[in-house]
């Protein structure tokens, strides 16, 4: 059987990278004794897959894992309902660091696109300091007005240009904070995910984000918009998964 | 004071590697600081990946923080990039546990394992607004305390440190939290006070409490400066391991660390008595954990962690007797999955790597042995008794099932060594190649070569370290001849250590109270990281010794002499002085001496001055090797050749757990 997680990441925490949040799965995939299958051979790994990569210090409300369980005797799988569902959350969450909690867990398709490839795009709450909400109104419609936004990347070790501006799905100025201003944007992923700190810097003038979250990732399915998992859905027995 | 967490946090974007700096570990303790309570931060000056692991520190911790009257958090050094962002934005250093301020402590306690760090304890003490000057603190300021093997020779730290702390500190820090427990309560009085009260305690030694006395440039005696403070400060030495099943719940950082994985202490101590080895020397005598302690450590700790790895650690874990039974129980420990255990100091024989090849099922990359010397002879001198039967043995064992990688460790600068014994390793490591061409078609032997540092409380501690230079010829000698070899070192790889920060090593390792201005004058010109080979810089080492007027030739590389008063004479590691001097001799005659822990005892005084004794549960020396067990060796093998002492027969073996 296959598992989907959806899991948060707040506080302290954000400042641990991609790499060290697998390895805080791994150790508390072991510790909650989940039977997550292994790879053959001389080094075997869980099967564990993880969406998107989220930045070092970036804060989120939808992170996604796939894990791979072993089968059953028999082949059968048990049946999945609230109190598995119940269970599993708790043991996860007791056995992860503060500020990573578990969202939704439920069971998915063993096929289908990976998330990486299904995702296509990212909500991201971006809180700048010193802007009020009409200067930032401003500098959001001046960005959206543009038909091009060409800036420079990095690829493959060389610098390319390419225009952005099809990737910025939405932008909105979201609210005043204590500090300065919420912006909401959504991101498009493919072939390559835009980033919050590139559409900051592409800004005029540019910004620089006091703190970026990411709130929400979506996928389509047939031309809806959709989340891998909704947070509805928490604890999760009868979570529409789509894969 | 209050977190500094929302200051922080407003810098770690800027700066490698942020999760050094947010604690959070799986196991981390957030204390409750209250007036009646001694406040200690126990820092390790250096990166948090190389500290955090340290189990001398979490033990301390967990033992501080079960005390009412004391909490304990953590520290380790900001990298430079960090340090900058301190500084520019008027932050200081602070503990991982709940963010506070260094100032919020009563007590920085440093752990120190390489004298490179020394000046990073510098560092720390500035970013944590603590005077550098022992002397200009006030009875506001943190007293400054070390720990750790280098406090065995504290004395180029003298200036800096208000204690130093010898030997194993479990029972030590409750009676240090007491004195400044009691001091606070008091109002924080005098700080002359406190150092006295402190200086009471055995193992601790107050540098400010002695006076240096120099005859020209020579140290002629370290002398206590008023009446009660004792004239030779001894190690502390807990009797059984037994006591003290700590860490209990070892810390598991959320980002990558060296030794990331459980670590259970199985022994400590070690008699085999390699002569250039302090550890070996200054934690006599060997303490073996019960071996049902031992397996319920792993377990529970395997459940709590998630970790999929255990080291069983000590100086030579294939030692310990029973360790057949004890790691079989741990890889068949169903609860835990695929756990692969590790021996991280694996004696050179075929039987270790039978263990070896029982317990590393899974990821059998390579494996790693220390002849430390190239011939017999050599290794007679160092008491390193490993025959080359021993050495193929084990090698062809591990190629045999399924090693393809054996790393071998050397060192070289090694008293009386000739340039036959130093091409003599590649011969070793040519061989062992020829060993593994049996079993696979391209195996491969790395030597791995260190420059012989020279320490207190061994019997090299006479020793005049070699030269950078002729460190440098040495190892130049062995690249030239793989070089020029042709195809006879195919497999042969070598790697060495930067001679440079050897003479560093050296100079510090048995220097004196001289030395504090260089550490001073290095750390004010930005030497800090120095065992990072990416800050290392000797020039900064070498200009402040000129600038101080000092001589690495005296400091160095000049042999001592027997009556040499040397600057920690006045520090006891147990070892009688004759028994190190009698040792030394028996090296330079090329003279092995057997381990203690099956024989009968030297009377080197580890245990008969302290009243304590090897506990160990079994009384046979292990099978398989000859290595100092008086199996197959040609010297020291019974009554018919000179030891340096008497002999009294009288066993030294404790059944079981020893208490």
């Amino acid at each position: 059987m296959r598992l989907r997680i959806r899991f948060a990441k707040l506080g302290k925490v954000r400042f641990t990278s991609h790499r060290d949040v697998a390895r805080i799965w791994e150790r508390a995939l072991r510790k909650a004794a989940l039977p997550v299958a292994y790879s053959e051979g001389f080094s075997p790994r869980p099967k564990l897959s993880f969406g998107l990569a989220l930045s070092t210090g970036f804060e989120s409300h939808a992170e996604y894992l796939d894990i791979q369980l072993k089968e059953q005797d028999g082949g059968e799988a048990a049946p999945w309902d609230r109190t598995t569902a119940d269970d599993m959350a708790r043991r996860l969450d007791e056995a992860l660091p503060v500020g990573i909690d578990v969202l939704a867990v439920a069971p998915t398709d063993r096929g289908g696109d990976s998330l990486q490839q299904a995702v296509v795009s990212c909500t991201w709450a971006i809180d700048i300091d010193d802007l009020d909400t009409e200067q930032a109104a401003e500098q959001v419609a001046r960005l959206l007005a543009a038909e091009q936004i060409v800036v420079e990347r990095e690829r493959k070790g060389r610098i390319v240009c390419e225009d952005i501006r099809h990737q910025v799905l939405a932008l909105d100025v979201s609210e005043a904070t204590e500090t300065g201003v919420r912006l909401l944007a959504d991101l498009g992923t493919q072939p390559r995910a835009l980033r919050p700190e590139e559409l900051l810097a592409a800004m005029d003038p540019s910004l620089e984000a006091r703190s970026v979250c990411r709130m929400h990732q979506w996928m389509l399915q047939e031309d809806a918009r959709v989340e891998p998992l909704t947070v509805d859905a928490v604890p999760a027995p009868l979570a529409e998964v789509r894969a | 004071m209050s977190s500094l967490w929302p200051e922080l946090e407003r810098v770690l974007g800027e700066v490698q590697k942020p999760a050094r700096y947010i604690g959070c570990e799986d196991g981390m303790i957030v204390p409750t600081h209250r007036p009646d309570k001694a406040a200690w931060l126990l820092i390790y000056p250096d990166t948090y990946e190389v500290g955090l692991p340290n189990q001398g520190l979490q033990i301390l911790y967990e033992i501080i923080n079960e005390r009412p009257d004391a909490v304990a958090e953590r520290a380790y050094a900001p990298w430079t990039d960090m340090a900058d962002v301190l500084r520019s934005n008027g932050l200081p250093l602070f503990s991982l546990d709940s963010h506070r301020p260094a100032s919020d402590f009563d007590i920085l306690a440093f752990n120190l394992s390489s004298e490179l760090v020394y000046t990073n304890l510098l560092e720390c003490l500035d970013l944590a607004g603590v005077p550098l000057h022992a002397d200009e603190r006030t009875s506001d300021d943190a007293l400054v305390i070390i720990g750790g093997h280098c406090a065995y020779n504290p004395e180029p730290l003298a200036d800096f440190v208000d204690a130093a702390v010898l030997g194993d500190g479990e029972e030590v820090v409750s009676e240090i939290t007491e004195v400044v427990r009691d001091w606070k309560a008091s109002g924080r009085g005098s700080r002359h006070d406190v150092l006295r009260e402190l200086s009471r305690l055995d193992g601790v030694y107050l540098p400010s409490m002695y006076d240096a006395e120099y005859d020209g440039d020579t140290l002629v005696a370290v002398t206590p400066r008023m009446d009660g403070v004792p004239a030779v400060v001894e190690k502390r030495t807990i009797a059984d391991l037994a006591d003290w099943p700590y860490p209990k719940n070892q810390l598991v950082p959320l980002t990558e660390v060296v030794h990331d994985r459980l670590n259970v202490e199985v022994f400590r101590g070690c008699t085999r008595g390699c002569r250039f080895c302090q550890a070996g020397m200054i934690t006599r005598p060997v303490r073996e954990r019960p071996a049902e302690q031992v397996r319920t450590m792993v377990a529970d700790g395997l459940r709590r962690t998630g970790y999929d790895e255990v080291a069983l650690t000590s100086l030579s874990t294939a030692d310990f007797s029973g360790i057949e039974e004890v790691v079989a129980a741990a890889v068949s420990d169903d609860a835990c999955g695929q756990v692969s255990v590790s021996l991280p100091s694996l004696r050179v024989d075929a039987f270790t790597v039978g263990i070896a090849a029982e317990i590393q099922r899974a990821r059998r990359t390579g494996l790693t042995f220390a002849p430390e010397a190239g011939t017999w002879r050599m290794r007679q001198v160092i008491n390193k008794l490993i025959n080359e039967e021993d050495l193929y043995g084990a090698v062809e064992s591990a190629f045999s099932q399924g090693w393809r990688r054996v790393k071998l460790y050397f060192l070289t600068g090694l008293p009386t060594e000739t340039d036959e014994d130093t091409l003599a390793i590649l011969e070793l490591a040519r061989r062992c190649i020829e060993v593994g061409r049996k079993y696979h078609s391209s195996p491969t032997v790395t030597v791995s070569l260190g420059g012989f540092v020279p320490k207190p409380f061994t019997p090299f501690q006479w020793f005049g370290q070699n030269t950078e230079v002729e460190l440098r010829r040495k190892i130049g000698l062995l690249r030239d001849e793989i070089r020029n070899g042709g195809r006879t070192y195919n497999g042969v790889k070598l790697k060495w250590h930067d001679a440079r920060a050897s003479v560093v090593e050296g100079l510090f390792s048995r220097g004196d109270r001289r030395l504090g201005p260089v550490i001073e004058d290095v750390w004010r010109n930005g030497g800090v990281f120095q065992e990072w080979s990416e800050h290392f810089d000797i020039a900064l080492w070498e200009d402040a010794m000129v600038r101080q007027g000092l001589s690495l030739d005296s400091y160095v590389y000049r042999h001592r002499t027997e009556h040499e008063v040397l600057p920690w004479d006045h520090l006891s590691a147990g070892l009688h002085r004759d028994f190190l001097w009698q040792d030394w001799r028996d090296a330079l005659d090329e003279l092995g001496l057997e381990d203690c822990r099956w024989i009968p005892c030297y009377d080197c005084g580890a245990c008969t001055g302290y009243g304590i004794e090897h506990v160990v549960a079994s009384a046979t020396p292990p099978a398989g090797g000859s290595q100092g067990t008086g199996q197959g060796t040609d010297h020291r093998n019974g009554a018919d050749t000179a030891v340096p002492v008497t002999l009294t027969a009288r066993p030294r073996v404790t059944v079981g757990t020893g208490s």
